[in-house]
């Protein structure tokens, strides 16, 4: 009977279902990546042609989508940061004790509404007859419409919304876990205001910061839906150039390729921060 | 360190940012006329009863209830028995199990669907809801067994001893004391698993061909353009959302509250 406990099979079907359903598909994927279509069948060649169609084919448009996707995520995940760290920090240390939860719930209370309606409303917002441009135009301080939607700016615009709950969530995690008596002691010693956080409070709540920032990243870098419903095919990020491939190409060696390269970035980054990263604090 | 003013000011803006495009989407699904933006003329409920007399809709919204009950009970389940097993008994490679466990939360949605995709298709098993909802355990076992893990500490190990000791079996330890004592955590668990599902696109659009989910039928609408009958689809799905969150939240509150 000792043997049939749970606690010595209870994370095996765990462990099965990530293997069969995760790792699996994964390796399915990197072989489809050194794979070739001949005749319009996909055959297994062991060939890294599709990793150097990624850094030459169409005039280096990949290695474009690469960098832009960076350089979206990037700015995404500052100003997120810049953006939720005072909320955070009002959340936890100006809203009295009892009523923290509640205001924090409904702070974040979009948070909730799926991608592609969360994406969708900002076209009612800033598109050409969203309400900012009728606005303006009502008030006077605008002669003709401004389109803000179908830009780079947009697309900023509608992960900033979404990334700036997600780090509220953790930095907020972190910041009440902070003992008071730290600060309370830096004010004994003679600190202000503006040295107890700049000493105290801003170091120790870094780990909060660094969780959400990694997960910004993985899952900004990895999306579809914003930069395709805001930033629309003027320029065009990773994902996008993945589901093109996928979609009208069907050419699966091409994007499975172009995705190993993403997952390439994304595992950069984690071992760049995986020093500053403990994920069961928050 | 910020002045008090400057604190509720700051509120004040965030808030406004946050909610901005949810409200006009909530104001502009009660539009009377054709426009999905300004100006105004509702309101009416012209655009919900189309929602609601829309087949694509209404088959879409069972569909994602399927999926995201049918996913969430899954990890739920798979979540509880692997964090037990785990919190409960060291081994040699807990800490690969833990890593292999937590790994999909690092890799985008997009590359889990497409490895799927090309998965099934080599085992030449079709799309449909249940691959999806293979999809949905994958992206949502972290989570479930993250939050478990978490309340499986010292304190409830000790009131599990205090059961062996009176002589309880290994089954009626977990039935009668572990379960009920982590049931708050579990609904919880179970809940955010079948909101995430309920709210997932890109899994579900590469994973379905006939039956879709109703972001899908929301993305497909979306492509012939904005309309105040989107806005009231959008509406819909934030409102069920949003009754799912206040659940956790209130089971969550009655936890602490009987911790307390």
């Amino acid at each position: 009977m000792k043997t049939l406990s749970l606690k010595s099979w209870g994370h095996l079907p765990a462990l099965a279902w990530t293997a069969a359903f995760f790792v699996l598909p994964l390796i399915a994927m990197l072989l489809m990546s050194l794979s070739e279509r001949i005749e319009g069948r996909i055959t297994l060649t062991w060939t890294f042609a599709n990793y150097q169609a990624f850094l030459t084919k169409a005039e280096g448009t990949f290695v474009g989508a690469l960098i832009n996707s960076v350089e979206v995520t990037l700015l995404t995940t500052v100003l997120s940061v810049l953006v939720a760290y005072p909320l955070a920090y009002i959340l936890a240390y100006r809203i009295p004790r009892q009523w923290q939860r509640l205001v924090l719930v409904l702070t974040v209370l979009p948070f909730w509404t799926s991608y592609v309606i969360r994406s969708y409303s900002w076209l009612l917002v800033l598109s050409e007859n969203g309400i900012i441009n009728q606005s303006l135009l009502e008030l006077g301080l605008l002669s003709e419409p401004v389109g803000m939607g179908n830009s780079r700016f947009a697309t900023v615009l509608g992960f900033v919304h979404f990334f700036a709950m997600l780090l509220t969530l953790t930095i907020y995690a972190n910041l009440v876990q902070i003992k008071e008596s730290y600060r309370k002691a830096a004010a004994d010693l003679g600190a202000n205001s503006l040295q107890t956080f700049w000493h105290v409070t801003l170091p120790l709540s870094l780990p909060g910061v660094a969780v959400g920032a990694f997960l910004t990243f993985v899952l900004a870098i990895g999306d579809y839906i914003t930069p395709q419903i805001l930033g629309g095919s003027k320029e065009l990020l990773l994902p996008q150039a993945v589901m093109l491939q996928l979609g009208r190409q069907a050419d699966f060696p091409l994007a499975s390729a172009l995705s190993m390269v993403l997952m390439l970035v994304v595992t950069a980054a984690f071992l760049l921060s995986a020093r500053h990263l403990k994920m069961g604090r928050v | 360190m910020v002045g008090r003013f400057a604190s509720w000011a700051y509120l004040g803006i965030a808030l406004l940012f946050i909610f901005l495009p949810v409200l006009v989407l909530i104001q502009f699904s009660f539009q009377g006329g054709m426009a999905p933006v300004p100006p105004f003329d509702g309101p009416s409920l012209r655009w919900w009863a189309k929602v609601m007399a829309n087949r694509k809709i209404t088959d879409g919204l069972w569909n994602s209830l399927l999926v995201g009950l049918g996913s969430a009970f899954m990890a739920t389940v798979l979540g509880f028995l692997a964090a037990y097993a785990m919190a409960r008994k060291r081994r040699r490679l807990s800490g690969l199990y833990q890593f292999l466990l937590m790994a999909p939360i690092t890799v985008s949605y997009l590359i889990i669907g497409m490895g799927l995709q090309i998965f099934f298709n080599h085992l030449g098993i079709g799309k449909s809801l249940w691959v999806i909802g293979i999809g949905h355990v994958v992206i949502n076992l972290p989570l479930t067994f993250a939050i478990l893990y978490s309340q499986l500490g010292e304190h409830q190990a000790n009131i599990e001893r205090a059961a062996y000791d009176l002589g309880a079996s290994d089954a009626r330890v977990v039935l009668e004391i572990t379960v009920p004592m982590l049931w708050p955590s579990l609904l919880a668990a179970f809940f955010i698993a079948a909101t995430l599902s309920w709210d997932e696109f890109v899994i579900a659009f590469l994973l379905s061909r006939f039956d879709v989910t109703l972001p899908v039928v929301i993305w497909s609408m979306l492509r012939s353009g904005l309309s105040p009958e989107l806005n009231a689809a959008g509406t819909l799905v934030f409102g069920i959302s949003i009754l799912a969150v206040a659940l956790v939240e209130l089971l969550l509150w009655r936890a602490r509250r009987n911790r307390a």
